[in-house]
């Protein structure tokens, strides 16, 4: 983690992905009793932005100058 | 019977100069002008000592004096150095590679013909 | 099948084997081969923020709201990614300053403050307790349930149990001991436990695998999957898929966001394993995105075993909180049920051994050394105090485990596990501004952060936890409905007419509200002090220096002997002479009774201590046996300028260390050249004396002969001074040669710069020398054009040139029988023409291998096996003229034939055609 700048700095951009994907009026548009292969969209919409995140944050992390 | 010795240096000046000495002192003198012709002196002339310059031409005095310390018939010829190279490192080679005394240029004659004298004597002895 | 005896039996042995893990790791610890030292562990070290809350809660909490317990576990993901720069920073500081818990951490930053430091510990415990008694109710809870397996019944109401025969007692009696074997089995109390660690990493595993062998229970094999269970959820009207709350809307899913980001790294234990515990910065690389993946993977299953739970268990007693163990009870899964026990088992433990620990050590640290410190300065405490700081660490854990089941006894049923948990997530998220803008914000202050603390405290305080206790019977319901008093604008729960919120989001809003307000308020009515100044910017800043500056920033008078007799007090003897001993090491030096009193020595026992007993109380105690003076806020803040300033400067180095490399390469060949250059100039040296003692011999042997002997005949006589006069001659000769080249090599030579025609000049050169020739008997021959050769240059110079070509030659040529050939030739190169002047002997000529160096100083002629002849300088002169007037002159020799000496010059005039027409006195500048 020391001395990568670029790799907290791309963090930084996840986390407000992450803001932005899950705290804003991004998330009422999901919020909707469809559903998707028999799943709530809502519940697919909120995992699958966990798991993108956690994806991205590897990506930076682990590519990411050590 | 005189003690002999053989001057050996290239500046006609010193050897002249050292010449004038030891005969003063009633030895028998011979010179060489480079190291290799008194190496070739040494059989014929049999000297009781030798006063040998560092720089000269053919073979300078270290390997003189090497030589003469490696010869089984004169290996216990006093040798008394005379060089204008005064360098600690370079008496401390002169005298590790068997020279008896080290004389720096310019020298002081009665120095000079003190340190021959007790090498002689020490050799008589 | 699974009697009370044989549930007990299998607990203690998952007890015994996380013990074993424990005493494992430590041993490894101790040969320096760690086990924690590793991205994953540390990873799942973290994963100690799912408790027994995450085990058994949120599946209760899924059955009546949805997705809406989500955020405890979003948020964390979320700030996950911000560690890079937060948990980074909380980590080097609490590195640098030894810091041993989120108390010492706030008080550290705050000037090393111990009231701060108690304050932040009364709230942690106090917000904890309630945690804890949840961990204590789910174990004893799950106990209880798995006892009457196969049957799945109704909770009987606990407070009927006796104190005694209460099994929530037991557990928390069993798990005191355990954390003590865990926390404070070393003799020495170092802030580190590396066997509790792996411990909880193992049990993070544990938890996940539980959970997931239940999960895929559930949904695969009880149903056809998600989307089957989904289907029949729907169908029997269970399936709540709205992500906001009918009542507030998405407010609380963002504030419960909120809530979970900070007391994911607020609550003690998990300082304690982010932070305290940390062996490396590089883990926090992969804690980044494997926590977020771990909080990932718990969740997957909480909502189809919450669907599926109530589903089968529609209109029965069985609570939902305990679905993960009911439903694998309900299908007659003895095994799984066993696995759910322990996992959950796991979970609650984990929290229990790592928050006990963490809070042992601030009760420790920041609550009862400041008062013995007190106590202290009047009676001398005993020789050991390493027994004394485990005994009351021992002591805290006992008495905060009690409390814990104290309030569990007292309030436990009041709620469900999840408001539990968030009551103390919603108390330890006042240390957040505390924590997080005093670690970008200088201007924050102790008095700023107290008041802070105390704000938001008391509002937790009256919002949320006094309603509780009116919940629970304790006080009068009419104090929640209309306000204390009757005022209603002060109700607890609609504070100021706030209204419309749940209490959480609540609580948090006007907690927040007046804990960063009271903060930045009261941080700006004062400046900082010292002390303050000193640890803001240390904090602030930590990322900008390598090392702690600490060390600079003491001046007074100590004691070595003293100082290393306070460690080994707290230390014990063996632990503190070895850290000095590997100080003075560091330092270079063997013994540590000699290392200095200065302030890195002091800075090193301060923070050496700080590791035990914390920071602020190890400043007291250094305080106590050092002198300080007082450092003034400028000369503080001069002194870190300084160490910042000296930070970029290195870093900027670091960015450029390829080139650095690169210079630092160049850097080494000038260096070998000046060496070289040295070695040149030392044998110049040696060479000057030698050819000035030669002369000098002579001259002192003939003078001391002529001085002893006034008798020498006349002759004699005069031979001897003769030699006296021409030696003396040949002094004066070296001196000025040498002058002359230091003259040229200095380039403060004049030069005059006029017509010089080469025949003319050869001709006067030959007549100078002509004497040297007829001496040796030998014969010159020149071979010059008939008409003028002209070059622009400095006649006296290139005189002498020639002269000391001419004269090397007449001492080389043989005697008797010499010839020498000079000639002058033009010749076109380059498009330029240029006069080539030679000087040819018939002498023994040069050997090759000394052609190239016999125009250096003191290189000449014949190397080893001939006398030089003259000074040595001639021809090193010769060059420096040549090439100063834009020309070039080497030898060539065919031994051994003689050799030939060959000066080209630049021609100005006389049929050139480059330079035909210019003017010889604006000929151009050759140098």
């Amino acid at each position: 983690m020391r001395g990568s700048l670029l790799t907290r700095q791309r963090l930084v951009g996840v986390f407000l992905i992450g803001v932005v994907l899950l705290l804003s009026p991004a998330l009422s548009l999901f919020d909707r009793a469809d559903e998707l292969a028999g799943i709530p969209l809502s519940y697919l919409y909120l995992f699958g932005v966990w798991l993108l995140l956690v994806v991205l944050a590897a990506v930076t992390v682990e590519s990411g100058d050590s | 019977m005189p003690k002999k010795v053989l001057i050996v240096d290239d500046e006609p000046n010193i050897v002249l100069s050292v010449e004038f000495l030891m005969k003063r002192e009633g030895y028998e003198v011979a010179t060489a002008g480079d190291g290799q012709k008194a190496l070739d002196m040494l059989p014929e002339v049999r000297p009781d000592l030798m006063i040998l310059d560092v720089m000269m031409p053919r073979k300078n005095g270290f390997e003189v004096c090497e030589a003469v310390r490696a010869d089984p018939q004169f290996g216990g010829l006093p040798i008394l150095m005379l060089s204008a190279k005064g360098r600690e490192a370079e008496m401390k080679k002169g005298l590790s590679l068997g020279a008896d005394a080290y004389v720096t240029k310019p020298f002081s004659t009665h120095d000079l013909v003190d340190r021959v004298g007790e090498l002689l004597a020490g050799r008589g002895a | 099948m699974l009697g009370p005896n044989l549930i007990v039996l299998y607990a203690l042995l998952y007890l015994g084997l996380l013990f074993a893990i424990a005493y494992w790791a430590d041993r490894r610890a101790d040969q320096q081969r760690s086990v924690i030292d590793s991205p994953t562990i540390y990873a799942l070290s973290l994963a100690v923020y799912c408790t027994a809350w995450t085990f058994y809660g949120s599946v209760g909490r899924a059955a009546s709201g949805g997705v809406g317990f989500l955020p405890v576990y979003l948020g964390p993901t979320l700030i996950a990614a911000l560690w890079g720069t937060l948990l980074l920073k909380m980590v080097r500081v609490s590195k640098t300053q030894r810091i041993t818990s989120i108390a010492d951490f706030i008080a550290s930053r705050y000037g090393k403050s111990q009231m701060l430091g108690g304050i932040v510990t009364v709230i942690a415990v106090l917000g904890v307790v309630p945690y804890i008694a949840l961990q204590l109710k789910a174990i004893a809870r799950s106990f209880t349930i798995l006892q009457s397996y196969p049957e799945v019944q109704g909770l009987q109401d606990v407070q009927t149990v006796p104190v005694l025969h209460d099994t929530a007692l037991h557990v928390a009696l069993v798990l005191a001991v355990f954390t003590i074997l865990f926390g404070t089995r070393h003799l020495d109390a170092s802030e580190r436990h590396e066997g509790m660690v792996a411990a909880i990493a193992f049990e993070s595993i544990v938890k996940l695998v539980a959970f997931l062998a239940v999960g895929m229970f559930v949904t695969f094999s009880l149903h056809d999957g998600f989307a089957d269970l989904f289907d029949k959820a729907e169908a029997a009207e269970l399936l709540n898929p709205f992500i906001a709350s009918p009542d507030s809307g998405y407010q609380d899913w963002f504030s419960l966001t909120l809530l979970a980001a900070l007391a994911v790294m607020m609550l003690p234990r998990q300082f304690q394993v982010a932070v305290v515990e940390n062996s490396s910065e590089h883990h926090l690389r992969r804690a980044v995105w494997m926590f977020p993946l771990y909080l990932l993977l718990i969740n997957v299953f909480v909502i189809p075993i919450a669907l599926a739970g109530q589903l089968e268990f529609a209109g029965s007693k069985v609570d939902a909180d305990t679905y993960v163990l009911t439903l694998p009870m309900l299908h007659q899964q003895g095994g799984l049920s066993l696995l759910a026990f322990i996992g959950g088992l796991s979970a609650a433990t984990g929290m229990v051994i790592v928050e006990t620990i963490a809070l042992s050590t601030m009760v420790c640290n920041d609550l009862v050394m400041p008062g013995l410190l007190r106590r202290w300065k009047h009676v001398p405490p005993s020789v050991d105090l390493s027994h004394l700081l485990l005994r009351i660490r021992r002591g805290a854990i006992v008495v905060i485990l009690l409390l814990g089941y104290l309030y569990f006894r007292l309030a436990g049923e009041a709620y469900a596990l999840v408001s539990i948990g968030l009551i103390s997530f919603s108390a330890v998220a006042q240390f957040a501004p505390a924590m997080i803008i005093g670690l970008y914000w200088r201007g924050g202050t102790r008095s700023g952060a107290l008041a802070g603390l105390i704000a938001g405290f008391g509002i937790w305080l009256y919002t949320l936890l006094l309603p509780s206790f009116a919940k629970s019977g304790w006080l009068p319901a009419g104090f929640l409905e209309h306000g204390p008093f009757g005022i209603a604008l002060l109700r607890p729960q609609e504070l100021f007419g706030l209204s419309g919120m749940n209490e959480i989001t609540h609580c948090l809003f006007w907690s927040m509200t007046f804990n960063i307000g009271a903060y930045l308020l009261f941080s700006m009515r004062q400046a900082p002090n010292v002390t303050e100044t000193t640890q803001a910017t240390l904090f602030v800043d930590i990322l900008k220096h390598e090392r702690p500056v600490g060390i600079a920033l003491w001046r007074g008078t100590a004691e070595v002997a003293e100082l290393q007799g306070l460690a080994e007090r707290f230390l014990g003897r063996e632990r503190s002479r070895l850290a000095f001993r590997r100080f003075a090491g560091e330092r270079g030096i063997d013994d540590p009774a000699m290392l200095p009193a200065d302030a890195e020595t002091v800075h090193f026992a301060e923070t050496l201590l700080a590791g035990a007993i914390g920071s602020a109380s190890a400043r007291v105690m250094v305080a106590s046996v050092t002198a300080e003076e007082a450092l003034g806020v400028d000369e503080v803040l001069h002194i870190l300028d300084e160490a910042s300033q000296i930070r970029a400067y290195s870093r900027e180095l670091e960015q450029k260390s390829a080139e650095l490399e690169a210079a630092t390469r160049d850097l080494k060949t000038a260096n070998e050249q000046l060496k070289e250059l040295d070695r040149v100039k030392d044998d110049f040296m040696s060479s000057v004396t030698h050819e000035l003692r030669t002369p000098l011999a002579s001259i002192r042997a003939f003078s001391e002969i002529l001085f002893d002997d006034p008798k020498i005949e006349l002759a004699e006589r005069k031979r001897f001074l003769g030699i006296v006069v021409s030696e003396t001659n040949r002094l004066s000769r070296l001196v000025n040669q040498v002058l002359d080249l230091a003259k040229i090599e200095s380039g403060h030579a004049d030069w005059k710069t006029e017509d010089v025609d080469l025949v003319q000049l050869v001709g006067q050169a030959t007549a100078a020398t002509e004497q040297l020739f007829s001496e040796r008997g030998a014969v010159v021959h020149c071979d010059v054009p008939p008409r003028p050769c002209v070059v622009a240059g400095d006649a006296d110079r290139l005189m002498q040139v020639l002269v000391n070509l001419l004269s090397n030659a007449a001492k080389f040529t043989p005697e008797g029988h010499g010839k020498v050939h000079v000639s002058i030739t033009e010749q076109d190169s380059a498009g330029s023409t240029a006069y080539r002047v030679s000087v040819s002997d018939n002498g023994p000529g040069i050997d090759p291998a000394d052609q190239a160096d016999i125009f250096d100083k003191f290189r000449q002629g014949g190397g080893g096996s001939q006398k030089p002849v003259g000074t040595g300088l001639g021809l090193p002169i010769s060059r420096r003229i040549i090439e100063h007037l834009g020309g070039t002159i080497r030898v060539e020799s065919g031994q051994p034939n003689g050799a030939t000496f060959t000066v080209m010059l630049p021609q100005t005039r006389g049929g050139g055609a480059a330079n035909g027409g210019s003017d010889a006195e604006e000929g151009p500048d050759r140098r």
